[in-house]
C-alpha cells in the first residue's frame, strides 16, 4: 500500500495520541515505560516515508488529506507536508522516542502522567507541521502549551512553577495576537482558512504590514528572538532533561516553521519591508546569545542561551530571501534540534550522576567517563561549526547567502562564530578537564576521587547520544538528501517572496 | 390591543412549559408523602419532569418557527436550542443536589426541587418570548423562586445575606428594565417586539425617549447577565448560595437573560442598532477586564467562578455587539458550552465539598491531582476550557464569537478582548498549578456521589466533543440564528 491513499499523515499525527489514551489503563510504571517507548519508536517507524516517498521534484503539498469538519466556519480537516515540513515532522518523530529515553530513569515520579504528556506534545507538534487548515493549525499550536506547562510545572527543577507560568503566559500572549491574525486574514483573503488558498491572495500593503506584526510577535516569542527570548532560559533550565529536549529541539522551530510557512509566502511586500529590521534583530540575538552564554556558570543555561543564538542564525538566515539563506536556515533548524537536543541530553546525563550542573564542580570527565567526553566533543563540535558536522554546512550555506546581500552581516555573522566557539570550549574544558576546580563536596577525598565514582554512560544512553551522532556526522558529510527534499520548497518559496509588489514598498 | 384567544394552537405550543410548571405545583404536593430522608425521590421527579418537557420541546422545534398567544409567545428553534441549554442546566443542577443538600443538612428539600422547576418555567418563558411583558413576566418568575434558593441554608448567615443582597438589588433592576419598557412602549405604542422594531423604524431613532428607554433597557438586562459596571450582586451572591444554587445561577440564570437579551435586541430594538451598541461595547470590555482582573485576587473559588461569570457575560456580550446572525448564533454556542464547563467546574467543587469549609477556598485544591488523579484531570480540563485554549470547547466559543466580531470589521475590540483572555488564563491556570505541583497539606476525603459523577462524565465528554467537534450545533444554532 502506497502512502498516498492512506490516511499517512493522520496516522503519524494520531497514534501518540492513541497511545496516551492505552496507557490510562496501565498502573505499572516498567509497562508504561515500554509502551511509551513502542509507540514513539512506531510512530517514527511509520513516518520514514515521509522522507522516503517524497517526491523531491515538485513544492506542491504532498500526502495530502482533505475532509470537511466544520461547515459554518468553513474549517477543513487539511493535513499535508511539503519539504519543509516533513522534515520537520522526520525531527519530531526522532525526539520523540528520544525523549522517552532519556525519561527512562530521569523520571520517577508521576511516570504515567509524563508519559501521557508527553504523546499528547508529540501528538500536537507533529499537527502542527502537518496543518494546511489555520484553525487547524492553531488547534494544534495552543494544544502544545497544555501538556509543556505539566511538564515544566510539575517535573521541573528549582523555580519550576514561575517558569511554567511565565512560559505559559509568554506563549499564549504571542498565540492570541496570532489568532487575530488568522481571523483577519480569513476575511481577507476570501472566507477560507486554506492555508494554500490563502497564499495565492494578494493583501494590500497596510494589511499585510498589520498582519506580518501580528504574525511575527507570535512567532518570534516562540522562536525566541531578542528581545522576546527572556522566557527561555527559565523554560530550559527548569524543565526536565525530556522537556528541554523537546523545548530546544521542536517547540523552537514551530516558530521558524510560522515564519516560513505563513509570514513569507502571505505577505511577501511586508516580508521585504521588515527583512533589515529582523535581520538586525537576528544578529543582535546571535552576539547578545553568545555573550550571555559566555558568562554563564549553568551548564543547561549556557546551552539555553546558546538557542538564542543559534536560533538568530536561522531567523537571519530565513530573511536573507535567498536560496543560500533560506536553506540554510532550515537546515539550521534541523541542526540545531539534533545538536541542542543531544547537549540537553549530554547535561542530562551529567545530572543524573553528580546532581550539579554548575560548570565550576566539573572535571576530569575526560579520564573517568571516556565515552561521554568523546560524545561530548563531538556535539560541542558540532554547536560551534566545526568542518565535517552538520553545524558546519548550515552556517557555511548562511554565511554565502549573507555576503549576496551584505558583506557588513559576515562579519558580525564571524564574530558571533568566534564567540560560539569559545563559550562551547569554555563548557567543553570545564567539563572534561576540570580546570578551575572547586573544592569536592563534603567526605568524598579529593575531588578527582568524586569524579572517579561516576559511571560512563549505558547502553542506554550510548543509543540516545549514537542516534544523534549518525544525523551530526551523516548531515555534515553528505547533506544532499536534507537539502535535496526542501530544495523545490524553497525554490518556490523563492518565488512567492519575489511575486511582492515592490512598488508599494518602495511607496512608503 | 389584540384579544387575547386561545386555540388548541397556542395550548400545543406551550406544552413543554406547561409540563414544567404543572409538575412544580404536583410536587409540591408530593413532598408532603415523601419521608424526610428520601427526599431525593422529588428530585429524581423533577428531573423526569424537565426530560418529559425536553422531549415535548424537540417535537415543537421540528416544525417550523410560529407565533402563538396573540403575538406574545413564538415557539421556534432558538427557543428550542435555549431550552435545551437551559434542561440541561436544571436536570445538572438537581444531580449536583441530590447529595449535597443532603450533606448541608438542609430542611425543605422537596420545596427545593419544586422551586427549581418554577424558575426553570421562568427561564422558558423568557427564550420563548416574543413580547417585551412576556419576558419581564419571565425574568420575575426565574428571580422570584431564586431569591428564595439563593437563601436556602437558613442557617447560614452568608447565605442570608447573599439572599438579601440578590433581592434587593434584583427588584430595584427589574425596576429599571420596566422603566425602560414604559419608555419604549410610550414612545412606539406596543410592547411586541416586531412591533417596536416596526414603530421604531415608522418614527425615527432620533429621539431622547427612545434613547433612554434602549437605555434603562439595556441597564435592566446588563444586571441580569452580571455585566459591569451593573455586576455587584453576583460575587456576593455566588459565594453565599448553596453551590448547586450558584451553579444553577451562573449556567441557567445566565443564559437565560442572554436569551431575552438577544431577542430584545436583534428583534425589537434592531433599528436603534448604534444606540445600544455603544453601551454594550462599554459593559462588555468593562466587564471582560474588570472581571477578569479581579477574579486573580479572589481566594474563594465560588467568588472567582463569580467574576468569571462577569468576564464570560463580556465575551457573549460582543456577539451581540456584532449585531449580525453569526453574532447571535455565536452566543448561543457560547452559552451551551458555557453550561457544561461551569456545571463541571461546580460539580467538582461540590465533591471537596465533605469536610466542612473544604472546598470552597482556592488553597484546598492544593495536591489533589496526588491521590485523586481523575477529579483533577476534569478540572484541568475545564479550567483549560474556562481559559479557552484548545481543544476545548471553551476555545471553538471564543473563536466563534470573535469571528462574528471580526466579520463586522471590529478588530480592536477583538484585540482588546483576547487580551483579557491572557490576564483570565492566569487564574485558571493558577487551580491547575495547585492542583499538579504543590504538595497537599492533608488527605482529601471526597464525596462518593453517582450523580455527581455522571454530571462530570458528561460536562468532560461535552466539552471535548464540542471542542473537537463543534460543526453539528454550530449548524443548529446558526440555522436559529438566521429564522430569528
Amino acid at each position: 500500500m502506497s502512502p498516498e491513499n492512506i490516511n499517512f499523515l493522520t496516522i503519524v499525527t494520531f497514534l501518540p495520541l492513541l497511545g496516551a489514551i492505552v496507557l490510562l489503563f496501565f498502573k505499572d510504571v516498567r509497562k508504561i515505560r515500554w509502551i511509551a517507548l513502542a509507540v514513539t519508536v512506531a510512530d517514527f517507524v511509520i513516518s520514514i516515508p515521509v522522507l522516503t516517498s517524497f517526491d523531491i521534484t515538485t513544492h506542491h503539498m504532498q500526502f495530502v488529506e482533505k475532509y470537511t469538519w466544520i461547515p459554518t466556519l468553513n474549517i477543513n480537516y487539511y493535513m499535508g507536508v511539503d519539504g519543509i515540513s516533513a522534515l520537520m515532522v522526520f525531527l519530531t518523530t526522532l525526539i520523540g522516542w528520544v525523549c522517552v529515553l532519556v525519561s527512562w530513569k530521569a523520571i520517577e515520579v508521576k511516570v504515567k502522567e509524563f508519559m501521557i504528556s508527553i504523546l499528547v506534545m508529540q501528538m500536537a507538534m507533529i499537527g502542527v507541521f502537518c496543518a494546511l487548515d489555520f484553525v487547524l493549525f492553531y488547534l494544534f499550536w495552543e494544544a502544545m502549551l497544555i501538556p509543556m506547562y505539566l511538564i515544566i510545572g510539575v517535573w521541573g527543577g528549582k523555580r519550576r512553577i514561575y517558569s511554567a507560568v511565565k512560559f505559559f503566559l509568554y506563549t499564549l500572549a504571542g498565540s492570541i495576537l496570532l489568532l487575530i491574525g488568522i481571523i483577519a486574514i480569513y476575511y481577507a483573503g476570501g472566507k477560507t482558512f486554506e492555508i494554500p488558498l490563502l497564499m495565492e491572495q494578494h493583501y494590500s500593503f497596510t494589511f499585510q504590514a498589520y498582519c506580518f506584526v501580528a504574525f511575527f510577535i507570535a512567532f518570534a516569542i516562540k522562536v525566541p528572538m531578542f528581545p522576546f527570548h527572556t522566557w527561555l532560559p527559565d523554560a530550559h533550565v527548569d524543565a526536565p532533561t525530556a522537556g528541554s529536549i523537546i523545548l530546544a529541539g521542536i517547540l523552537l522551530k514551530m516558530g521558524t516553521y510560522g515564519l516560513i510557512r505563513f509570514s513569507m509566502p502571505m505577505f511577501p511586500d511586508a516580508t521585504i519591508y521588515f527583512a533589515t529590521p529582523i535581520i538586525i534583530l537576528s544578529i543582535v540575538a546571535i552576539l547578545y546569545g553568545a555573550f550571555l552564554a559566555l558568562a554563564q556558570t549553568d551548564m543547561k543555561k549556557l546551552i539555553a542561551y546558546s538557542s538564542v543564538s543559534h536560533m538568530g542564525f536561522v531567523t537571519l538566515g530565513l530573511f536573507l530571501l535567498n536560496k543560500h539563506g533560506i536553506e540554510g536556515g532550515v537546515l539550521q533548524m534541523f541542526n540545531h534540534g539534533i545538536t541542542t537536543s543531544a547537549l540537553f541530553a549530554c547535561v542530562g546525563i551529567i545530572y543524573e550522576r553528580t546532581h550539579t550542573r554548575d560548570l565550576r564542580q566539573y572535571g576530569w570527565a575526560a579520564k573517568h567517563v571516556p565515552i561521554y567526553a568523546v560524545f561530548l566533543f563531538i556535539f560541542s563540535m558540532a554547536s560551534l561549526g566545526f568542518p565535517g558536522t552538520n553545524g558546519f554546512i548550515g552556517e557555511i550555506k548562511i554565511l554565502f547567502g549573507a555576503y549576496d546581500v551584505h558583506y557588513a552581516y559576515v562579519i558580525f555573522l564571524i564574530i558571533g562564530i568566534v564567540f560560539g566557539a569559545a563559550y562551547v570550549l569554555k563548557m567543553y574544558e570545564n567539563v572534561a578537564f576540570g580546570s578551575n576546580l572547586k573544592p569536592a563536596p563534603e567526605g568524598s577525598g579529593t575531588f578527582e576521587d568524586y569524579m572517579s565514582h561516576i559511571k560512563d554512560i549505558n547502553p542506554r544512553e550510548f543509543l540516545i547520544l549514537g542516534v544523534f551522532t549518525v544525523f551530526v556526522v551523516w548531515i555534515g558529510l553528505k547533506p544532499t538528501l536534507f537539502l535535496d527534499i526542501m530544495g523545490a520548497s524553497v525554490d518556490h518559496l523563492i518565488t512567492q517572496v519575489n511575486a511582492a509588489d515592490l512598488t508599494s514598498i518602495a511607496a512608503r | 390591543m389584540q384579544e387575547l384567544v386561545f386555540s388548541i394552537a397556542d395550548v400545543t405550543a406551550v406544552v413543554p412549559e406547561i409540563i414544567v410548571g404543572v409538575s412544580a405545583c404536583l410536587l409540591l404536593m408530593v413532598d408532603l408523602f415523601v419521608k424526610e430522608e428520601r427526599k431525593e425521590i422529588v428530585g429524581w421527579l423533577a428531573i423526569l419532569a424537565i426530560i418529559f418537557a425536553g422531549v415535548g420541546t424537540v417535537c415543537l422545534a421540528s416544525v417550523e418557527a410560529r407565533t402563538v398567544m396573540a403575538g406574545m409567545y413564538v415557539v421556534d428553534l432558538y427557543s428550542a436550542l435555549f431550552k435545551m441549554t437551559l434542561y440541561i442546566g436544571a436536570i445538572f443542577t438537581i444531580l449536583l443536589s441530590l447529595n449535597y443538600m443532603k450533606s448541608e443538612g438542609v430542611e425543605y428539600r422537596g420545596e427545593y426541587y419544586a422551586l427549581i422547576l418554577f424558575a426553570l418555567t421562568g427561564m422558558m418563558c423568557i427564550s420563548s418570548g416574543a413580547d417585551l411583558l412576556t419576558i419581564y413576566l419571565g425574568i420575575e418568575l426565574m428571580a422570584l423562586p431564586i431569591y428564595v434558593l439563593v437563601g436556602y441554608i437558613k442557617k447560614s448567615p452568608t447565605s442570608n445575606e447573599a439572599a438579601m443582597k440578590y433581592v434587593i438589588l434584583g427588584a430595584f433592576s427589574s425596576g429599571i428594565l420596566l422603566y425602560g419598557v414604559s419608555l419604549i412602549y410610550g414612545y412606539t405604542g406596543t410592547t411586541n417586539l416586531a412591533g417596536i422594531a416596526a414603530g421604531i423604524t415608522a418614527s425615527g431613532t432620533d429621539s431622547p425617549v427612545l434613547t433612554f428607554g434602549v437605555l434603562l433597557l439595556t441597564v435592566g438586562l446588563c444586571f441580569k447577565v452580571a455585566g459591569f459596571p451593573f455586576h455587584m450582586w453576583a460575587p456576593d451572591a455566588y459565594e453565599g448560595a448553596p453551590t448547586s444554587i450558584t451553579a444553577f445561577m451562573a449556567v441557567g440564570a445566565k443564559a437565560a437573560a442572554f436569551a431575552g437579551a438577544v431577542r430584545i435586541f436583534m428583534a425589537a430594538l434592531e433599528p436603534a442598532f448604534a444606540d445600544w451598541q455603544a453601551i454594550l461595547i462599554i459593559v462588555a470590555v468593562g466587564s471582560m477586564f474588570y472581571g477578569n482582573i479581579t477574579a486573580i485576587t479572589q481566594t474563594n473559588i465560588k467568588r472567582m467562578l463569580a467574576y468569571s461569570s462577569i468576564g464570560h457575560a463580556g465575551y457573549a456580550l460582543l456577539g451581540l455587539i456584532a449585531g449580525t446572525a453569526d453574532g447571535a448564533a455565536s452566543i448561543i454556542f457560547y452559552m451551551f458550552v458555557y453550561t457544561f464547563m461551569n456545571l463541571g467546574a461546580f460539580g467538582v467543587i461540590i465533591l471537596l465539598r465533605k469536610c466542612t469549609g473544604k472546598g470552597d477556598m482556592i488553597d484546598d485544591y492544593r495536591g489533589l491531582a496526588k491521590n485523586n488523579r481523575l477529579v483533577a484531570v476534569v478540572m484541568l480540563i475545564i479550567m483549560f476550557s474556562l481559559a479557552g485554549i484548545p481543544p476545548t470547547a471553551g476555545f471553538m466559543g471564543k473563536f466563534y464569537i470573535f469571528m462574528a466580531l471580526i466579520d463586522q470589521g471590529m478588530i480592536t475590540l477583538a484585540v482588546v478582548s483576547i487580551v483579557s483572555t491572557a490576564i483570565a488564563a492566569f487564574f485558571y491556570i493558577r487551580i491547575v498549578l495547585l492542583m499538579y505541583m504543590k504538595e497537599p497539606e492533608g488527605e482529601f476525603d471526597l464525596v462518593k456521589s453517582y450523580s455527581v459523577y455522571y454530571v462530570l462524565a458528561i460536562c468532560i465528554m461535552a466539552v471535548i466533543v464540542l471542542g473537537v467537534y463543534p460543526g453539528a450545533f454550530m449548524h443548529l444554532a446558526k440555522a436559529a440564528a438566521i429564522i430569528m
